[in-house]
């Protein structure tokens, strides 16, 4: 008994010493993540101050959960998806483990942004995302050309035919909703009446079809079709359009006056991730605020880290307050959570459109 | 060796060949199939059924967008052929020695880069601010920049472009083998360019041409970066409407049985052509 004892308390001891030198336990974090949420300065001062190595790979929210449903949630530590796709994805394919809070430090987050999105992502019971980085997607417009540009309805105008591009994903489906007057979040739970707002925003898109360049499905394509002047408005990232801005100061981001559609993309750890005490690491470390300057500083947004906006160059904040005034800020529409199966009706809508002629 | 050492050879030589058939081959057709006779009633619910295969008939987006896609395949492979014949023959009868593999190389360089890179290439040329569109405003041809990206002679222009080897090979192997003596034994008897052409050639070449023929139209039918990219707005694909069901759409159950329409429907157009063409997949496959 006295032997059983010793042996735990020996045990224990040995664990404690553990804990106290990580680099003694020294995993392989892979992340699953968006362009410029892991610069490469940030994995290298994580990785000396640990002992864990980061291997990045990076995806989009769609290819996230199909990668992890394609493996059973296997094959990475942490991942990135947007607060609004997490819980739809867990009742479906429950690909996600639940996130101990505990083991987070708290005072990292802004408060507010944490709660919210710890009720977004909550399934089940048990909180299965936390706030990493946000942003909007709105209007990049070419002022110089394409100053009437202020809503999404504007992108069908005649003065930018042949001009303009948006993406053929569900953010545009919900842009033109809310532009064309109808609040599509408040139809998540309605079936038959999401259906019907789908059959505007349906009609309306193949109407608009003749005005569209080509549809963009990756950030760099859209950035190159703006900076050639083949396209002077956009519907796009807030980051993408204050990064041309710095090129070319005609061109910059707008927040549509129906309202910026504002996203979160978060921590979640897949199912059968194996690493994650370096995942806890991580999150932790990136969400410091000379940390989260960082990401800032490379992926163009601000990050949900308290006091992470404070070391973000002069020019990024301009940019920012100048998109967005008070009220604008005020009129961002959040994504609440998808519910799952919502995407089949918005598919076919999309795959319509895209045969329409 | 004794019969049974004899017969362990063969296991042992067709092992790799086997493994490689059931487990790339069998085993995920298999899945597909089953997959694709799931019939989604819920959230993590699924019951047996045909929904999945009815979708694609009672949609005619779908059904559409297949036959847009045969369709397709088979105008840029009638182009492939057509191209490609002259310039077989050029390679295969009208040179010699060393310029015939720097000609043979000529056509195969390109297939050192990555697909991606070469369709990068077609699109470089073809947009608005790019090189063609500039050259016409150059020499005053055109006066302001003209898009000839995101449409379907684009699409056609890089399938043709991608599958031309797959039609050059299989052809100047098979007019190789056409022995010269017979085109002039052909003259000699009185045979003029278009009747030769006819009566020799191009029965020789025939199963060349049957199986550039199949390899290029499947090429085209489940090509995906080429109609993607260059298609733009109007790049409506079948293996695009495979990709978004499994990715996008997360609906594993229709793109599983798009893909098994797909291997049905692309098998049935090979074997009407091969009937038509009065050919048989084991002499043009098996020479």
């Amino acid at each position: 008994m006295l032997k059983t004892k010793l042996m735990s308390g020996l045990a224990g001891l040995a664990a404690g010493a553990l804990l106290l030198a990580p680099a003694a336990e020294a995993d392989t974090l892979r992340l699953l993540t968006w362009g410029g949420y892991a610069p490469e300065n940030l994995i290298e001062k994580f990785e000396a101050e640990t002992g864990h190595t980061v291997e990045v790979t990076l995806s989009n929210n769609e290819e996230m959960i199909a990668k992890l449903r394609a493996t059973d949630g296997g094959g990475f530590d942490l991942a990135q998806p947007s607060q609004d796709r997490i819980a739809g994805a867990q009742a479906e394919f429950g690909i996600y483990k639940p996130i101990d809070l505990s083991k987070l430090d708290a005072a990292l987050f802004i408060p507010s942004m944490l709660e919210a999105t710890k009720a977004n992502t909550t399934y089940d019971g048990k909180v299965y995302g936390v706030p990493h980085v946000w942003g909007t997607s709105g209007l990049v417009v070419n002022t110089a050309e394409a100053s009437g540009v202020k809503d999404y309805v504007d992108l069908c105008s005649d003065d930018v035919a042949g001009k303009v591009s948006y993406r053929l994903k569900r953010p545009t489906l919900i842009g033109f909703a809310f532009s064309m007057g109808l609040d599509p979040f408040a139809a998540y739970g309605d079936e038959d009446a999401y259906k019907e707002i789908l059959s505007k925003v349906e009609e309306k898109l193949i109407s608009c079809k003749p005005n569209v360049k080509t549809y963009w499905t990756g950030g760099d394509e859209i950035t190159n079709l703006l900076r050639s002047g083949e396209v002077v408005a956009a519907m796009a990232w807030d980051t993408g359009g204050w990064k041309l801005n710095a090129e070319n100061s005609d061109i910059t981001f707008v927040a549509p006056t129906s309202g910026a559609l504002g996203w979160i993309d978060t921590f979640a750890l897949p199912k059968r991730g194996r690493a994650d005490e370096a995942a806890y690491a991580w999150i932790n470390f990136v969400m410091k605020p000379e940390n989260a300057a960082l990401v800032t500083e490379s992926a163009g947004n601000f990050t949900a880290s308290k006091g992470g906006d404070a070391d973000v160059n002069a020019e990024l904040k301009a940019r920012y307050q100048k998109s967005f005034p008070q009220e604008a800020i005020d009129n961002i529409k959040w994504y609440p959570p998808v519910p799952a199966g919502l995407e089949a009706f918005e598919g076919s809508v999309l795959d319509r459109v895209n045969a329409a002629n | 060796m004794n019969a049974s050492g004899k017969r362990l050879t063969l296991i042992l030589l067709m092992a790799p060949l086997l493994i490689w058939l059931v487990a790339l081959i069998v085993i995920p057709h298999m899945e597909i199939l089953y997959v694709s006779l799931r019939e989604k009633v819920g959230v993590r619910e699924y019951e047996f059924g045909f929904a999945n295969y009815m979708v694609f008939f009672n949609e005619p987006l779908y059904w559409n967008t297949f036959m847009r896609t045969a369709v397709m395949s088979i105008l840029a492979t009638a182009l492939t052929l057509l191209i490609g014949f002259p310039v077989s023959y050029y390679i295969a009868k009208l040179t010699r020695g060393r310029s015939k593999t720097i000609l043979f190389l000529l056509c195969l360089i390109p297939f050192w880069v990555s697909e991606l890179v070469r369709t990068y290439g077609w699109m470089i040329l073809l947009r608005e601010s790019g090189l063609v569109s500039g050259f016409l405003q150059y020499i005053g041809l055109a006066s302001e920049p003209i898009e000839f990206l995101y449409n379907d002679a684009a699409i056609m222009v890089g399938l043709v472009y991608t599958s031309m080897l797959f039609m050059v090979v299989p052809l100047v192997t098979t007019l190789d083998s056409l022995d010269d003596s017979m085109i002039e034994a052909a003259y000699d008897l009185g045979g003029g360019g278009v009747s030769v052409w006819r009566e020799i050639v191009i029965p020789h070449a025939m199963p060349g041409i049957v199986s550039g023929c199949i390899i290029v139209f499947m090429l085209s039918l489940g090509n995906y970066l080429t109609p993607i990219l260059l298609g733009g707005k109007d790049s409506l694909w079948f293996t695009g409407l495979i990709y978004s069901q499994f990715i996008t759409r997360f609906n594993w159950e229709l793109g599983a049985a798009f893909g098994m329409l797909l291997l049905v429907l692309s098998s049935t157009i090979v074997w009407a052509g091969l009937k038509l063409s009065g050919q048989t997949l084991t002499r043009t496959v098996g020479r």
